[in-house]
Formats: C-alpha cells, sequence, structure tokens
C-alpha cells in the first residue's frame, strides 16, 4: 500500500535532515531515528510540519537480541492535517540512555516515567524520574523479557497441603 | 513485599511541591486511594493554602495488573479475555480494538455484518459507559437521583449484552475475525425499546441537571483547559471536544464501517466542567442515532470470517470434515501464527483515544502489546486545571475528565 | 467467658441475649466503600434500585472505615494497594467482617503474575467468598445473606 504524498515528503525530509531509515506496513509510515536525534527530530516534526501531538510512547524489549535491545516507540499525530507517523529509536545495552521529550511535548512526563519503570531506560534531564506505576521501593523492571511473570503454582487436590503451608496467611 | 507504611514525607517531593510547603505555611494532605470521589483508587497529595489547591500531584499505579506482561504468556485469542478487564466500563470496545489490531496484524477480513453488529454494541457501550460517569460525577456533587435513574437504564443495556453473549460486563463477544456466535432473535426488539425509550430519559437527566443553578454554580468557569493545552498534553476525546475543537476519530479515521453512519461531533465551547457535561449528554443522543442506522440497515450473512487458518470451525463441522478436525486442532493447542511486524490501531473509547500497539514475532503469541490508554494521559492535565481552585471543585474537575483507574494502570 | 460465669446456668438468657445481638448486627451492618476496579460497578449496581441492598439494612455505604462493620473488597488487590488495604482493615472497629467480591479477591483471579496478590485471604482474613467476574448483582446479595445467616449462628462465647 502506498503511503499519502504528503507523508511520503515529511519522511524523505526526516531521511535527507536526519539520517532516519524509513520503513512502511500496512499502509503506516516507521522511521527509524538514532537515539542522540530524537528531541531535534521531535522539535522539527512539531515546528515544521504540524505534528503537533504525541498519542503514544512506549518500548519494546527484544532479549536476548542485544544489539539493539530495546526499541523507543514515539507515535505523533497531525491533528489538523489527519496524519499518524511512527518513530522507532532502537537502544542498545542493559541501562540505556535517552533524552527527555518533555520541554518538546509535555505529556511526555507520565510515558518516560513508565518507561523508566517498567523497562529501566534512563531518561535524562527528565524533570521527575521516579516510579509511577510500581511501588517505590519494587526491584527490578517488569516488562523486561528477562524478568519472569512471577506466577504462582495452582492448587491441585494432589498438592494442596504443600502450597497451602507455604501460603502467606495474616495472623489474625 | 513488605507491609511498609505508606507515608507522606516532604523529601520524596521536595522537587514538586513549593517552598511554602516546606516551611511549613500550606498543608500537604493526602486524597488517599480509598476515597469516595476519586472515582477508583487514585491518590492525590494536595497542597492546601486553606482550602484553596496550591498544587496536586496524582500517584497512580495501585490498580496496576501487569495485564501486558500477561497478554504476552498467552495465545491471541486466549488473550482477548484479559483486555475487557482494562477499562472495565468500555468492555466491548477494549474487544474491538484488540480485535482490530489483530485483524490487521494478519490482515483477516470481517464480513459487513460482524461489522454492523460491532458498531451497534461499542455505541450502547459508551452510552452505558456515558451513564455511569453522569450517575458517580452527580453523585460527587450531590445529585443522588441522577445516579439511582442512571443505574436502572444501564441495566436494560446490560441485559441485551446478556442476552447476547451470557455475561453482563465482561463479554468478549468480538472475536478476530467477527463475533462469538450470531445474535438471537430477541435482540431486534430489545434494542428497538432502549431506542424508544432514552431520548424521553436522556431529556429527563438533562431536566434535573442543566438549567439547575446549583449545578450551574459549582461546574461553569471550573477547570478551563484550552485547546493548545489539550493537544499539547495529549488529551484526546469528550475533554477536548468539550473545548472546541470537533475532532473524533469516528470521523477522522473510520473504522469498522463507521463511514457509512450519519452522526454529528458533539462539540461545546468554553473548555469548563459545564461543557464537558453537555458533550458527554450530546453524546449519548448521537450514539442512539448510530445504533438506529445501523439496526435498520443490519445485512445479513455470515457472523464471523471463514478463513480457517485463523477463525476455528464451528462445531457441526468437525463431524463431517477432516480439515476442519485439523484447523480446530491447530488452533486450540497452538494458535495462529503472526508476521514479524507491528502494527497501532487507534478507536475513539468514550474517554478518548484508546490504541494498541501489536507487535507479532512470527509465533501464535503477541510479541507485545502496548495500551494506549486515553485515562493515564487525560490524568496527566488534572494539576494543570486544578491550581487555584477549592477542594469541592477539585472533586467536580476529577469528575469531568472522566477517568478510569483500571484504564490508566493496566 | 466471662459473662457466661457471672449468668451462671440461666441458658435461656444466653440464648436470648445471642438472638437479640446477632439480629441487630445483622439487620443494619454498613459496609465500607471498598470498590476497586470492575467488581465495583456491579457493587453500585447492587447499591441501586434494581437490585436494592437497603433492604438488607446496608442503606448508607461509608466511606471511614470507623464507622462501618463490613468490608466489601471488590476487585483486584495490586501489590502496591495490600498495605492500604491491611492498615483500613485494621482501623476497622471489632466487631468486623470480610466479603470478598469476585474471582480477583478470591484467588487472583484470571491474573496470575507479578502484580496482583493472590487472593485477599493472605492479608485479611474472609468470612464470605462470592465467585464471580464480575459477579452478578444477584450473585453479591447471595453472599451477602450468607454472611447474615453466618452471623445469626455466632455464639456468646465468641464474642463475651
Amino acid at each position: 500500500m502506498q503511503l499519502d504524498s504528503t507523508l511520503n515528503a515529511i519522511v524523505s525530509d526526516l531521511e535527507t535532515a536526519f539520517g532516519a531509515k524509513p520503513g512502511e506496513f500496512r499502509g503506516r509510515a516507521r522511521v527509524i531515528v538514532a537515539p542522540e536525534r530524537i528531541v531535534e527530530v521531535a522539535r522539527t516534526l512539531r515546528d515544521k510540519h504540524g505534528f503537533d501531538m504525541l498519542a503514544a510512547l512506549s518500548a519494546v524489549d527484544y532479549w536476548p537480541q542485544r544489539e539493539p535491545r530495546f526499541h523507543v516507540v514515539y507515535e505523533f499525530k497531525a491533528v489538523a492535517k489527519k496524519l499518524r507517523l511512527e518513530i522507532r529509536v532502537p537502544l542498545n545495552g542493559d541501562e540505556p540512555e535517552l533524552d527527555s521529550v518533555t520541554s518538546v511535548f509535555p505529556n511526555a512526563n507520565w510515558h518516560e516515567r513508565e518507561l523508566w519503570d517498567m523497562f529501566g531506560l534512563k531518561i535524562k534531564n527528565h524533570p521527575d524520574l521516579r516510579r509511577i506505576l510500581m511501588p517505590e521501593d519494587w526491584v527490578g523492571h517488569p516488562l523486561r523479557k528477562d524478568y519472569p511473570l512471577g506466577y504462582e503454582e495452582v492448587q491441585f487436590s494432589f498438592n494442596f497441603e504443600d502450597i497451602d503451608k507455604r501460603k502467606p496467611r495474616p495472623k489474625d | 513485599m513488605s507491609l511498609q507504611q505508606v507515608e507522606i514525607t516532604s523529601e520524596e517531593l521536595r522537587h514538586l511541591v513549593s517552598n511554602r510547603a516546606i516551611e511549613g505555611e500550606t498543608v500537604l494532605l493526602n486524597m488517599g486511594p480509598q476515597h469516595p470521589s476519586t472515582h477508583g483508587v487514585l491518590r492525590l497529595l494536595l497542597e492546601l493554602d486553606g482550602e484553596i489547591v496550591v498544587n496536586c500531584i496524582p500517584d497512580i499505579g495501585f490498580l496496576h495488573t501487569g495485564i501486558e506482561k500477561n497478554i504476552e504468556a498467552k495465545t491471541y485469542e486466549k488473550a482477548e479475555v484479559m483486555t475487557d478487564r482494562l477499562d472495565y466500563l468500555n468492555t466491548m470496545g477494549n474487544n474491538l480494538v484488540y480485535c482490530l489490531a489483530v485483524e490487521k496484524l494478519v490482515d483477516l477480513d470481517v464480513p459487513a455484518r460482524a461489522q454492523a453488529v460491532r458498531v451497534i454494541f461499542t455505541e450502547l457501550q459508551r452510552i452505558s459507559s456515558h451513564l455511569v460517569w453522569l450517575g458517580t460525577a452527580a453523585l460527587d456533587l450531590a445529585a443522588m437521583s441522577v445516579f439511582l435513574y442512571c443505574f436502572r437504564e444501564r441495566e436494560r443495556i446490560l441485559d441485551v449484552m446478556e442476552m447476547c453473549s451470557g455475561q453482563r460486563m465482561m463479554t468478549t463477544y468480538f472475536r478476530p475475525g467477527g463475533l462469538w456466535r450470531d445474535l438471537p432473535p430477541e435482540f431486534e426488539d430489545a434494542v428497538r425499546g432502549i431506542l424508544n425509550d432514552f431520548p424521553k430519559r436522556i431529556d429527563e437527566y438533562e431536566g434535573l441537571l442543566t438549567n439547575n443553578p446549583i449545578f450551574i454554580d459549582r461546574t461553569k468557569g471550573i477547570g478551563k483547559l484550552s485547546v493548545a493545552d489539550g493537544i499539547a498534553w495529549g488529551v484526546t476525546g469528550p475533554s477536548l471536544r468539550g473545548s472546541g475543537l470537533a475532532y473524533d476519530l469516528r470521523k477522522e479515521e473510520p473504522y469498522s464501517g463507521y463511514e457509512q453512519y450519519e452522526f454529528d461531533v458533539a462539540t461545546a465551547d468554553g473548555g469548563d466542567v459545564y461543557t464537558r457535561y453537555l458533550v458527554r449528554m450530546e453524546e449519548m443522543r448521537q450514539s442512539l442515532r448510530i445504533v438506529k442506522q445501523a439496526l435498520d440497515k443490519l445485512p445479513s450473512g455470515p457472523f464471523r470470517s471463514n478463513n480457517r487458518k485463523f477463525v476455528p470451525p464451528p462445531r457441526a463441522e468437525l463431524g463431517t470434515s477432516m480439515e476442519a478436525v485439523i484447523h480446530h486442532f491447530k488452533l486450540w493447542t497452538e494458535g495462529f501464527p503472526a508476521p514479524k511486524e507491528s502494527v497501532y490501531v487507534p478507536v475513539e473509547s468514550p474517554r478518548g483515544e484508546l490504541g494498541v500497539l501489536l507487535e507479532g514475532d512470527g509465533g501464535p503469541k503477541p510479541y507485545r502489546c502496548y495500551w494506549r490508554t486515553p485515562s493515564f494521559v487525560n490524568l496527566q492535565v488534572l494539576p494543570l486545571l486544578s491550581k487555584g481552585v477549592f477542594v469541592a471543585d477539585l472533586v467536580a474537575i476529577i469528575g469531568s475528565i472522566d477517568i478510569v483507574l483500571g484504564d490508566a494502570d493496566r | 467467658m466471662g459473662l457466661e460465669q457471672k449468668l451462671g446456668n440461666m441458658g435461656i438468657v444466653t440464648t436470648t441475649l445471642e438472638n437479640v445481638v446477632n439480629w441487630s448486627r445483622a439487620n443494619a451492618m454498613w459496609p465500607m466503600l471498598f470498590g476497586l476496579a470492575c467488581c465495583a460497578i456491579e457493587m453500585m449496581g447492587a447499591q441501586a434500585s434494581n437490585y436494592d441492598l437497603s433492604r438488607f439494612g446496608m442503606e448508607l455505604m461509608r466511606p471511614s472505615p470507623r464507622q462501618s462493620d463490613l468490608m466489601i473488597v471488590a476487585g483486584r488487590v495490586s501489590r502496591k494497594m495490600a498495605p492500604v488495604l491491611r492498615r483500613l482493615y485494621d482501623q476497622m472497629p471489632a466487631p468486623k467482617w470480610v466479603v470478598s467480591m469476585g474471582d480477583c479477591a478470591s484467588c487472583g483471579g484470571v491474573y496470575n503474575n507479578y502484580a496482583i496478590v493472590q487472593g485477599v485471604d493472605e492479608i485479611v482474613p474472609v468470612d464470605v467468598y462470592v465467585a464471580g467476574c464480575p459477579p452478578r448483582p444477584e450473585a453479591l446479595i447471595h453472599g451477602i445473606m450468607t454472611l447474615h445467616e453466618k452471623v445469626k449462628a455466632e455464639k456468646l462465647k465468641e464474642w463475651a
């Protein structure tokens, strides 16, 4: 499926200006950008091309693959022109760092806190980097692929007593 | 996990509260997770100067369920059960967006009858979600009879859902490829009964609230959100339409056959709590209009796709066809494979833009299923709206943004 | 114990006293508003006009734990919410009862993962479990009536 012509023009502009790699799947544009340039890309998209809303910000963990280990996915939306653009930023290593886009899009604040909480991506220049969904003293980053699901063994009749002894119960 | 004390200290939030709190001039109050007006388990740390809110710091995560990680451990069809329970007032809407994402990822067709029924149920769900919003928001402002009336109407919609799928709330009625089973014969009469009675009932609620001087006093001019602020902070849905921008995903990026139906996008100028109330009341009327058109034009035909690579065959076929048995076996033991690509599908939920980023990895389980939920994003704008208001007004503002904590915490 | 020793062999007095006290406790039990997730909506539906809970004496849902007798844990309890739940239970004055409404509160429900407490009976002692996801308002009412029967069967020895 061919992309919208305005979207094609924007994607080629990003390619020439920032060395981004374009892609497409089922009619959606997807561009890969290096992590150092993401704030400039966001600013250009907002000021020059009219993408004024950051619709979604999340990450995908590709462990045990190391290069890249994470893909941070930014979904930009141009409200007036009805266009959408997905930008992916590849990150390597176990404790990667990324620049914050809160100076360009203020609503990235909580999204980036969630990236830190769930994936362990340190966001530089973030005004308030703390855990958002897990308790403050939680250890580990749950949505990483090397973090276990944490499920409890099911009590069937053959192992009922064994598990019952181990289950925590209140004292009164 | 230790049973630690949940206490507020200035140390952990020193960078967020103003200097007056640290000097002791203002009071730090915890509007805790268990509170009658916070619409779920939301914790707000309020910095108060008397009764006026100087700073409001939301603390979410008390309903975090790990749904995204749990979906990664199940196959595509089985994971749908988890999706109802995210935004528990818009259960069929969650099912719809998940099914649309799976269908887009594996390129599965949906017959016209299934699309029309999906539209009918999504709009009925929108009405039922707005009824709960109206009931609880009015209850916060001490209009208790509206709460009882709204839940009475909601029972009729829940009866229709139970008639078709067996469950009142967590239906999982939409499946990838269409619906779980065809509509029963009593469906049309029940929905026509709803279409006849509801407009009068909505008039009744408007009669109670819209021109009520107490309601107007408590809601006009409170919590003003401008369009530019709304877009910068990612606010979507009735909260943005209440500020004057007519942006509705059902018109801008139509899905599931919405382009065939005529309806207006409810908008109001002003950006305060009162206009958001007007927008949602008008949306209920427009939803009734869409349901009427979809029901009149309901096409006959199959209710689920015939593509046996993704859709299990009906049980009657298992006795006669060998391929049906093989497909049934493969689909229920292993599931269907999806390509190693990702899609993002946005729909218009009663709260705003609900989107799913679904990434496959060639196998039968989703590799990553990210939910862009409207409540998570809309809640960020609460500190901005609540600077300088009374605590009682804060309650009205939380009600008007219409958050559901299952949506925000996932 | 003390009351029984003082009254000695006056069996009739103790049984009538039991009946009166249990009857008054069961018929005016005030639930605490503890709706967490989807089950809370069904609990609100049970309180509303179609399935009225006020006819069982639960006219008011008190948000304050100091003024309520019954905690209906409606919804999934996450690890972050668990200390709050225990603290609220401790703040309720005796006699108090707990109804675990729904599958997530009874056993962890659909979610068997790192974030959800697998059954609220790991934290507070539960009197009645109501199954369902979410349980119909009629199921919740059945659970509450079972609790009333349990309260009416309590003996003097347990609370005197």
